[in-house]
């Protein structure tokens, strides 16, 4: 399936150090929908989150926000 | 990549637990500490650390078996009535005489309970009958504390492995489990002495409201994985029939919740404002009433906490807002909702099999064994009724420390080496495919004909119906493409939601009364039938590969129930409200 078009896992690129080896969030994600894309960036790369905040809690830079999905909202 | 690319590796243990959310590490602690000496292997498909239901931990124990509060006498016949008389009064009564001392070891580990001024635990009464409500106010923190008991006890842990069938024995019993890896694609076959499945409840089974596949009650990665992996492995699947459903958040389809809301003064109201049940814990009869206040026209039905005081709304905030499912709050806020202020719209979830919080999982003795040789099942994926969260703990630690016990020190089983073939080809068949249907397709079909033909009231010709749909789907799941190992997991997982419907639906037509209020509610046979039906009802695989239905009898009580006890959750409904 396609990448999401409204992700509700929002990801600060300029907090976020996955460039410097850091994958905390997709490590913590139970349903594994976190991804680095051809540009080194974390990307929500299934529309299949749980709204259940470990991404967002892990992350030790803060640069992780998790929305209500668009059908639950 | 092509399927040769993916290539299979072997991993031998000695007690492979599968599942690590709330039953699997304490299953893989204590079948660690019963011999040190072992390998224990706790897998899990996502992972130990945040997996599972309570991977955002915990706001309360539901049942805590507390002396000076409860006897496991009176908790197992308080179960036994909630759940309509059908309970194997032995596994409920081996959990009970044990919560004490595990909230005791749980309280050592550093989790935290809440206490009175005098250093007891501050149980509150939310049940029908007696008080068994523990609070947990740093509840957030569960997981972390025992990933640290995982650590410390040399426990092997393994990631983003999603098991897909177990391995059997020459001589029928279990050997272990064939995984996919999520991430890898490799195909990783475990072979074990004993195997413990805590795979959780199967939780994508019907479509939320919402029509969002992942907004489940319960964690979306508890796909019924287990119930399917102990079919096809001919163990007895029990109570399919006695569905999951709970009362939610409207469309945030998340816990309100009774059992932190209930002591400080929350209550569930209808239209009118007025209260309508008698109490608020979740049993099929409470729930019957819940569905007949929102179909009936007195709905929408609410919970109501706008009578608190300030402090008191804060206190709840503060548990809701960060324990178990932590975006209650951003929802809220989104829909203009504030306890101090509005009333929160409540509604019936999908459903789903489950064990820890309705009765209907994979049988197991109280030693968590299931009717396979060297398989045991714990958590929700079993049915204990209404084990919960310190169930699932107590029946992880039995199922261990039993494992340990009885095949820790043997032979490794011998197996058959041409089945781990046939699962590689059936596991792979998917990424073969250039041309086909997409897994998110099957699935949304697949739970919204399990939304249309299964949910409650059942009628038969519903049902009848729905297995037809059932067997079409069955046909499609040879069409399903991945296009990598992420969604070659989600596809199979589609696979085990099939089974999980298909076994649901039997059971279903199988038991002719209504049983368990909305769970089992049959309006074609619309009234409780002892006579018949006072039983276990069954599934295994047949010797024909087909669902084989059948009858288990309810063994003998340890705790009698008098005949002016058994009706008590049948009379929840206030009075006034009708």
């Amino acid at each position: 399936m396609s990448r999401p078009a409204s992700p509700s896992v929002i990801v600060d690129h300029s907090k976020c150090i996955a460039n410097k080896g850091c994958r905390t969030c997709i490590d913590s994600c139970p349903t594994d929908i976190l991804a680095i894309d051809h540009e080194g960036r974390v990307i929500m790369a299934y529309d299949q989150c749980w709204y259940c905040l470990p991404c967002e809690h892990d992350c030790p830079t803060g640069a992780i926000k998790v929305e209500i999905p668009y059908l639950l909202r | 990549m092509a399927e040769a690319d993916y290539p299979t590796r072997h991993i031998v243990t000695d007690i492979l637990v599968i599942g690590g959310g709330t039953a699997g590490p304490l299953a893989a602690i204590k079948a660690k500490t019963r011999n040190p000496a072992l390998k224990v292997l706790l897998l899990d498909k996502a992972n130990v650390k945040r997996a599972g239901a309570i991977a955002e931990g915990m706001d309360s124990v539901n049942n805590a078996v507390i002396p000076g509060h409860a006897t496991p006498k009176q908790y197992v016949k308080e179960i036994t009535i909630a759940n309509d008389g059908i309970v194997n009064q032995a596994s409920i009564h081996a959990y009970a005489v044990r919560s004490h001392d595990m909230i005791r070891e749980l309280d050592s580990w550093g989790v935290k309970f809440e206490k009175d001024e005098t250093g007891d635990y501050a149980v509150k009464k939310v049940h029908h009958m007696g008080a068994y409500v523990l609070p947990m106010p740093e509840g957030y923190a569960v997981k972390k504390v025992i990933y640290k008991q995982i650590r410390k006890q040399g426990v092997d842990v393994t990631n983003r492995l999603i098991a897909t069938r177990l391995l059997l024995a020459k001589d029928g019993s279990v050997a272990g489990a064939m995984t996919l890896d999520s991430r890898s694609g490799e195909f990783v076959v475990i072979r074990a002495k004993a195997v413990v499945l805590c795979t959780g409840a199967a939780g994508r089974l019907g479509l939320p409201a919402s029509g969002y596949l992942f907004g489940t009650y319960e964690n979306p990665t508890n796909a019924g994985d287990g119930y399917s992996m102990a079919y096809h492995a001919g163990a007895e699947l029990s109570g399919l029939e006695c569905f999951q459903i709970n009362p939610l958040i409207k469309d945030y389809n998340g816990p309100a919740c009774a059992y932190v809301t209930g002591p400080f003064g929350g209550f569930t109201v209808n239209a009118k404002g007025e209260r309508f049940i008698k109490s608020d814990y979740w049993s099929g009869q409470m729930m019957l009433e819940f569905w007949r206040e929102l179909e009936g026209g007195n709905g929408p039905v609410f919970l109501k906490l706008d009578h608190l005081a300030e402090e008191t709304v804060t206190r709840i905030e503060n548990i809701l807002h960060i324990t178990e499912r932590p975006t209650r709050g951003r929802f809220h806020e989104g829909r203009h909702t504030d306890y101090r202020s509005d009333l929160v719209e409540m509604h019936i979830s999908e459903i789903g099999l489950c064990g820890g919080h309705s009765a209907s999982g994979v049988w197991v003795d109280e030693n968590a064994r299931t009717t396979v040789p060297r398989l045991y099942a714990a958590g929700d994926l079993c049915n204990v009724a209404h084990n919960y969260m310190l169930g699932a703990m107590v029946f992880g630690a039995i199922a261990g420390a039993d494992a340990a016990e009885l095949y820790g020190e043997g032979p490794l089983p011998e197996i058959d080496e041409a089945q781990i073939e046939v699962e590689r080809q059936r596991v792979y068949a998917p990424l073969r495919r250039q041309e086909g249907l997409e897994a998110e397709q099957v699935e949304y079909k697949l739970r919204r004909m399990v939304n249309d033909y299964l949910q409650p009231p059942k009628v038969t010709r519903k049902m009848e119906i729905g297995l037809d749909r059932f067997a079409e789907i069955r046909a499609d799941l040879e069409h399903i493409k991945a296009g990598n190992p992420h969604e070659l997991m989600r596809a199979m997982e589609v696979f085990a939601i099939l089974d999980c419907a298909e076994l649901a639906a039997h059971a279903s037509l199988y038991r002719t009364e209504s049983r368990w209020g909305l769970y089992h509610y049959r309006p074609d046979h619309a009234e409780r039938d002892d006579a018949n039906w006072f039983c276990f009802v069954e599934v295994r695989k047949g010797a024909d590969g087909r669902p084989e239905v059948f009858r288990r009898p309810v063994p003998d009580y340890i705790v009698p129930v008098g005949e002016d006890e058994r009706n008590a959750y049948n009379e929840l409904r206030v009075e006034a409200a009708q």
